[in-house]
């Protein structure tokens, strides 16, 4: 039985996860901002999988206690999944200055904060594993959404960085990029559907990449050639297209 | 989470509407709504523009391994609590033929099974619910407080409020396999014989050969089943007793154009069905996966029928009018309307309760796909079935005109009083309740 924990507890990603991991007997802590939410979450998984579960509060946007939060934890855990991510209804807009520092806060700095605090933790250890739920978004930026692509960038790349860092103090970092997701956020937007995969598939190809010792997980195939031909189109034609 | 469009459509595939879905804490500004769970219901009990769908609560909120009483949130699914709790040597006290359905949805239909006769309704074994009513206050109703209230919500059709948590009393059993008992009858007089000899067996079914000719008219397999202990269960079974269903499922993959079901086919595969059984009776042990829910096994399964949908047409006759059902089946062979699977069983004595379905009686349950000469042929059932003292189940229905609901349902009007009373706006209307004249 290992303790993993898992940061943004609330989201149907979060929950798929938590669902397998208490299925094959892991020991669970739920963080979350409204954890008092997060009791019936609790019961259900205790119940359902007969193991224990815990619940923290954590804010992504409170970086000044990220610290704090990994030292109330009753140990450093073997794993941490990073599941926490801001889209909002202005991902691409520059009228909404709030918003766009939010995006920026909980998706990249809140993130980097708090895998700080825990890969510190890890290195003295000298064991654990890390997977980060990042975005095909962070790939190119695009008018649609380039302030939460930029942040997953900004996350994709300390992901990369924090691997190879890793890679030399004992932990290992997995960086997963799901593409289109159907969860109650999307539900009722017409997405294509071999583009597109549920909760349950993120959940899977997250764990059994951070298991396997993956570096970077594309949880359909089909995206990792769709990003590669989106990174290639020259930016004399890109900028010029409703992307 | 936001409200978002969808299209919805139960489980007969017709009506299909766009409707408006909330979720969670999100609730229209005003009604109309209807709470919504699996969309099991065949026809329109689940349809309006607006919907609160109860799926996305679905936790465990308690078990007491003593008593087997599970507290859970309305949006759970009876599929759920088998995968949990069967290992652990629990099981339904009642289940519907699909596993497929919401705790919310099956209070709300106040659903039978197999072993309605001993053991009643789904609501005989709730001990309370929660319900949100149009004032948006949560009250915990059960036979002790806001009784009324219990009462009208037990097969009340959604339509007092939300069901949002309920707790049901779960029932022990030894292994997850089911003796079963079959019995071949020739015809409806030895199946109506047969049936109401073997009222001791916990789960009593018969499936039933609508378009039989003549004598043989009313043939069927009877299938009896009990719980298995554990000593009587085979050696090859005996180190996994308690084993769940599997979750796999092969999908029915597209909708079968509508030539494909017709009175020829219907009747080869009667025909088959009936002859694959031996005459006389034969015991064995089955899983309780194929014996509860044998059509669970394809999803989609109502593809069959094809895109124009299809209904189920559900009624119930007193224990005396067998004199009405005979009339009924002719009826159905002469318009050489039989269906795949036309399944009879004998309820056993159950106190009236304003719109639950389920009173003492033959209950007789056939699918049709839907055709511009359906709702003729349905009328003629529907004034055969009030002659004789019946009734029909509104969780099947689609298109039964509220004449015959007040004819045949003696607390109808009263449920309409009542829920007038205390939801002036009428709140909680589906399109079912709309088209049966159930607002004041």
């Amino acid at each position: 039985m290992k303790h993993c924990l898992i940061l943004g507890a609330h989201s149907d990603v979060a929950l798929a996860i938590a669902h397998q991991l208490a299925k094959e007997g892991h020991s669970l802590w739920l963080a979350a901002r409204r954890f008092q939410d997060l009791e019936p979450i609790q019961k259900d998984l205790e119940i359902r999988y007969q193991v224990p579960v815990k619940c923290f509060a954590f804010d992504a946007e409170k970086p000044e206690s990220h610290q704090a939060f990994v030292d109330a934890l009753p140990e450093c855990p073997e794993e941490v999944y990073l599941v926490f991510g801001y889209l909002g209804p202005h991902p691409g807009s520059l009228e909404h200055p709030t918003d766009a520092r939010r995006i920026v806060q909980v998706n990249y700095a809140g993130a980097v904060s708090v895998l700080n605090a825990l890969a510190s933790a890890m290195q003295k250890r000298g064991k654990g594993s890390i997977a980060g739920i990042s975005s095909v978004a962070g790939e190119r930026g695009r008018m649609s959404n380039f302030l939460y692509g930029s942040a997953k960038a900004g996350l994709s790349a300390y992901l990369d960085g924090l691997r190879n860092y890793g890679y030399h103090h004992g932990f290992h970092v997995c960086t997963v990029k799901p593409g289109f997701i159907r969860t109650a956020m999307t539900a009722g937007m017409d997405l294509p559907k071999p583009l597109t995969a549920s909760p349950e598939q993120v959940a899977k190809a997250t764990i059994s990449g951070l298991r396997k010792k993956k570096g970077r997980v594309y949880v359909l195939p089909v995206w990792r050639w769709i990003m590669c031909l989106i990174r290639n189109i020259p930016d004399g034609m890109f900028r010029k297209k409703q992307l | 989470m936001s409200p978002f469009k969808q299209s919805i459509r139960n489980w007969g595939n017709f009506p299909v509407t766009e409707s408006l879905v909330y979720q969670g804490k999100e609730r229209p500004s005003s009604g109309p709504y209807i709470a919504r769970g699996m969309g099991r219901c065949y026809g329109d009990s689940a349809s309006q523009g607006q919907i609160w769908s109860s799926r996305a609560n679905r936790c465990m909120l308690d078990f007491d391994s003593n008593t087997g009483v599970l507290t859970a949130e309305a949006g759970l699914s009876l599929d759920e609590i088998l995968q949990t709790f069967v290992p652990r040597g629990w099981f339904l006290p009642v289940t519907p033929g699909t596993k497929f359905v919401s705790l919310g949805g099956a209070f709300a239909s106040d659903i039978h099974g197999k072993n309605h006769h001993g053991n009643g309704c789904f609501s005989d074994h709730v001990h309370w619910i929660e319900l949100e009513n149009a004032k948006g206050e949560v009250l915990r109703c059960s036979r002790k407080e806001h009784r009324e209230l219990f009462e009208l919500s037990a097969g009340g059709m959604g339509l007092t409020g939300l069901i949002l948590r309920l707790a049901l009393k779960l029932q022990p059993i030894e292994t997850a396999y089911i003796k079963q008992r079959s019995i071949r009858c020739r015809n409806l007089q030895e199946t109506i014989e047969k049936i109401q000899a073997n009222q001791d067996w916990t789960h009593s079914v018969a499936w039933i050969d609508c378009l039989a000719p003549g004598k043989a008219m009313g043939r069927s397999i009877l299938l009896l089943g009990e719980h298995a202990k554990t000593q009587e269960l085979p050696q090859k079974w005996q180190n996994k007793a308690l084993s769940p269903h599997s979750t796999k499922q092969k999908n029915f993959p597209f909708f079968l154009p509508g030539f494909a079901l017709n009175s020829f086919s219907v009747k080869a595969f009667n025909f088959l069905y009936y002859h694959k059984h031996p005459s006389g009776q034969k015991e064995q042990f089955v899983h309780y996966d194929p014996f509860f829910y044998p059509l669970d096994a394809i999803g989609h399964w109502n593809r069959i029928y094809g895109k124009r949908g299809f209904t189920q047409y559900q009624f119930v006759l007193p224990p005396d009018q067998v004199e009405g059902l005979i009339k009924i089946i002719e009826t159905i062979r002469a318009h050489g309307m039989g269906s795949f699977l036309t399944v009879l069983k004998l309820f056993g004595p159950q106190k009236e309760n304003y719109l639950r379905f389920p009173k003492e009686g033959f209950t007789l349950a056939m699918d049709f796909p839907l055709s511009p000469k359906l709702e003729g042929f349905l009328s003629q059932l529907d004034a055969l079935v009030l002659k004789h003292g019946g009734r029909v189940y509104l969780t099947k229905d689609l298109r039964m005109p509220p004449e015959m609901l007040f004819a045949s349902y003696p607390q109808a009007d009263l449920f309409r009083q009542k829920i007038k009373e205390r939801d002036p706006k009428a709140t909680f209307q589906s399109l079912q309740s709309q088209r049966l004249d159930l607002h004041l």
